[in-house]
C-alpha cells in the first residue's frame, strides 16, 4: 500500500512540532505563551531576542541542513543504486568543507560573504562528479565506497595542511567545526546566504525524481525504458552538489543523516526512489532539529557538536544497513 | 509499420571490431532470433541498433530516423528493450516494476494515468502475474522475475521488442512460458528480436534466424534454410546432427 501521503502529513506535523520545541526548550525558561508572543513580535524584548536571534534561526538551520542532506542521500542512493551512498560516507561533505576552508585560508577578510557557500558547493560538485564517474566505470559498490574514503582522507589531509600553513590563527577548533558540524550561533543572515543555493539544489533533485525510479532497473534497462542517463547523472550531481555544499557551508560536515532518513522512509513509499525524496528531506530535517535540541539540553561541560550526535546515532545504522545487504547486489 | 533497419553497421572499440558490417531489418509480425557464441558481438549489435552504442560506420534507423539522434523516450515508445537481467536495486512491488515500463509515456510509478493503469493491468494479466502484483520482486523465483521483466516491456505497448537472453538461467518450463509470451506478442502484430543460446528453442520459435560470429552476421534466413550441420560447425564449433528442427549436439570441434 502506498502510504506516502500520510507519511508526508505526519512528517510535516513533526517538523512543526520539532521547530516549536526547539523554540520552547533551552537554558532561558519560557512558556509556550511566551514563545508565541515572541514569535508574533509582542512578547518581552528579551524573549524576542532569544527566539528571533538564537533559537529560531538555529532550529531552521538544523532543519535546512538535515533536509538538504536527507534529499541528497536519497538522490545519490537512487542514482548509484546503493543504500549506503550518502554525502558524508562518500566524502562529498568533506570535500565541501575543504572548499570552504580554502576560501577562509586564502583571506577571509577579503573574500565576500557568498564565497564560502560557493566554494563549499564547488568542492561538493567535484566530489559528486568524481564519484559518478567512478560508478559508471566500475559498477562496484566497494570501489565506490573506497573512492569516498579516499576523498574524505584527502580532504582531511588537505585541511590539516591548510591549518599548518595558515598565516592567521586558524585553530584546531575551526577545523573541528568544519569536520563535525554545528548549527550553534547561526543567524538569519547565515541562512539567507546558503538557502538560495540549497533550494536550487533541492529543486534540481526534485526534477530528477522520475529518472531515479527508472534507475531501479539498472542503468541498461533504465536507458531501455527511455531514460536519458547522461542528463540524469548531471542533474543528480548538480542537485546533490548544490544541496550538500550549501548545507556544509551552513553547518559543517554532518554525517549519516542522508543514510538514516531514506532508509526509514523507503518501506513507506514502496521502495520508489522518486517518492523517497521529499519525505527523506523532511525526516532528515526533523532528525537534526531533534538532535540539536538534545545536545542543547544534555548538560555537558562543553556543548556537544551536532555532527557528533548525528554520527553516534547514524554510524551504527550505517553498519547495520551494510550488514543487511546481500552480496548478490554487488 | 515501424521498422528497424541496420545497414553495414560497424562498432569498434580501440583496434577491435566488436561488430563488423552487419545489416538486417525487422518489423512487426516477425520473431527473429539472434544466435552466436559468447563474445560474438550480439549484445553490442543490439545496443548499436537501439542507439545506445555509437556506430563507427553504417547506420541504424527507426522508420528512417537514426536511433542515436532520437530522444530516448521517443525511441523507447517504439522499441522495448529487455537487457540481460540484473537484480533490482530495491525490493519494489511487482506492479510498480511493471509500471516503470510506462516511463517513456510520461508516467510516474506513484501516479499512473488511466491509459497507463490499463496497460499495466493488461501486462500483469498476460504474464499471469496478477496474484503477485503486490509481492516484493526480490521474493519471486527466477522464472517469475523473468516474467516481471517481460511484463514491464509489454506494458510499454511498443510495436517492436528487443530482448537479450530473456530465458537465460531458466528451467525448461519457464523458458517455454517466456517464449510463448514472446510468440503471443508477435502474433498480436509485434516484431521481436531475441538473443538465445538454446538452438533447439530458437528453431522451435523463430521465423528467421540471424547467425553471428566474430562480429559478423554470417547467415540470415528461416530455420529450414539456415539450420544445418555445417552452420553449427562454422558458428559454434560443434559437430551436430540436424533433422528438421531436431538437433543433437555431439561434440566440440
Amino acid at each position: 500500500m502506498d502510504r506516502s501521503r500520510p507519511l508526508l502529513i505526519g512528517l510535516s506535523a513533526l517538523t512543526a512540532l520539532g521547530v516549536g520545541c526547539a523554540c520552547l526548550l533551552g537554558t532561558t525558561p519560557m512558556s509556550a505563551g511566551d514563545v508565541l508572543a515572541a514569535l508574533t513580535g509582542t512578547g518581552a524584548a528579551g524573549n524576542q531576542v532569544v527566539i528571533w536571534q538564537i533559537r529560531l534561526p538555529r532550529a531552521l538551520a538544523a532543519f535546512a541542513v538535515g533536509a538538504a542532506l536527507g534529499a541528497s542521500g536519497a538522490a545519490l542512493q537512487g542514482l548509484l543504486r546503493n543504500p549506503l551512498a550518502e554525502p558524508g560516507v562518500l566524502g562529498v561533505s568533506a570535500m565541501a568543507a575543504l572548499g570552504a576552508t580554502l576560501v577562509l585560508f586564502s583571506g577571509a577578510a577579503l573574500a565576500p560573504a557568498w564565497a564560502v557557500p560557493v566554494a563549499a558547493t564547488v568542492g561538493a560538485l567535484v566530489a559528486t562528479a568524481l564519484l559518478t564517474a567512478a560508478a559508471v566505470r566500475t559498477r562496484s559498490t566497494v570501489t565506490l565506497i573506497l573512492v569516498g574514503v579516499g576523498l574524505s582522507s584527502f580532504a582531511a589531509a588537505a585541511m590539516s595542511l591548510l591549518m599548518n600553513l595558515a598565516p592567521h590563527p586558524f585553530s584546531l577548533a575551526d577545523m573541528i567545526n568544519w569536520m563535525l558540524g554545528t548549527v550553534a550561533n547561526r543567524s538569519f543572515a547565515d541562512l539567507a546566504l546558503c538557502l538560495p543555493l540549497m533550494l536550487a539544489g533541492l529543486l534540481v533533485l526534485y526534477a530528477s525524481r522520475r529518472g531515479l525510479s527508472a534507475l531501479t532497473l539498472g542503468d541498461e534497462a533504465a536507458a531501455g525504458i527511455g531514460l536519458n542517463l547522461r542528463r540524469q547523472r548531471q542533474l543528480v550531481i548538480l542537485g546533490a552538489g548544490l544541496a550538500t555544499g550549501s548545507a556544509v557551508a551552513l553547518a559543517g560536515a554532518v554525517g549519516f543523516v542522508g543514510i538514516v532518513a531514506p532508509h526509514l522512509v523507503r518501506p513507506w513509499v514502496r521502495y520508489d526512489p522518486a517518492r523517497t525524496l521529499v519525505p527523506s528531506a523532511l525526516l532528515g530535517g526533523v532528525i537534526l532539529v531533534c538532535a540539536d535540541i538534545a545536545l542543547r539540553l544534555i548538560p555537558t561541560p562543553n556543548e556537544l557538536m551536532l555532527g557528533v550526535v548525528a554520527a553516534l546515532i547514524g554510524a551504527p545504522c550505517f553498519v547495520w544497513i551494510a550488514m543487511q545487504r546481500r552480496a548478490l547486489h554487488d | 509499420m515501424t521498422e528497424l533497419v541496420i545497414t553495414q553497421a560497424t562498432v569498434r572499440a580501440g583496434d577491435a571490431a566488436l561488430v563488423r558490417d552487419a545489416s538486417f531489418r525487422f518489423s512487426g509480425g516477425e520473431l527473429v532470433v539472434l544466435l552466436g557464441p559468447n563474445g560474438a558481438g550480439k549484445t553490442t549489435l543490439l545496443r548499436a541498433a537501439l542507439g545506445l552504442t555509437a556506430l563507427t560506420q553504417g547506420s541504424a534507423t527507426l522508420d528512417g530516423v537514426a536511433t542515436q539522434t532520437l530522444p530516448a523516450a521517443a525511441r523507447a515508445r517504439a522499441v522495448a528493450y529487455l537487457p540481460q537481467q540484473r537484480p533490482l536495486a530495491w525490493p519494489a512491488p511487482v506492479r510498480d516494476v511493471i509500471a516503470l515500463g510506462r516511463y517513456a509515456h510520461g508516467a510516474a510509478v506513484g501516479r499512473l494515468g488511466a491509459l497507463d493503469t490499463k496497460a499495466v493491468d493488461e501486462a500483469l494479466a498476460a504474464c499471469d502475474l496478477a496474484p503477485f502484483a503486490q509481492r516484493a520482486t526480490d521474493q519471486l523465483s527466477g522464472g517469475e522475475q523473468a516474467r516481471v521483466h517481460f511484463a514491464r516491456a509489454l506494458a510499454a505497448q511498443t510495436p517492436l521488442l528487443i530482448a537479450d537472453e530473456p530465458v537465460a538461467a531458466l528451467d525448461p518450463y519457464h523458458q517455454l512460458r517466456v517464449m510463448n509470451l514472446i510468440r503471443d506478442y508477435v502474433q498480436a502484430g509485434g516484431g521481436a528480436l531475441v538473443v538465445l543460446h538454446d538452438i533447439a528453442l530458437a528453431a522451435r520459435f523463430a521465423d528467421r534466424l540471424l547467425w553471428m560470429r566474430q562480429g559478423e552476421i554470417k547467415a540470415s534466413g528461416t530455420v529450414a534454410e539456415t539450420l544445418t550441420e555445417d552452420r553449427l560447425a562454422e558458428i559454434y564449433r560443434v559437430t551436430a546432427r540436424v533433422r528438421g528442427t531436431e538437433i543433437d549436439i555431439l561434440d566440440a570441434l
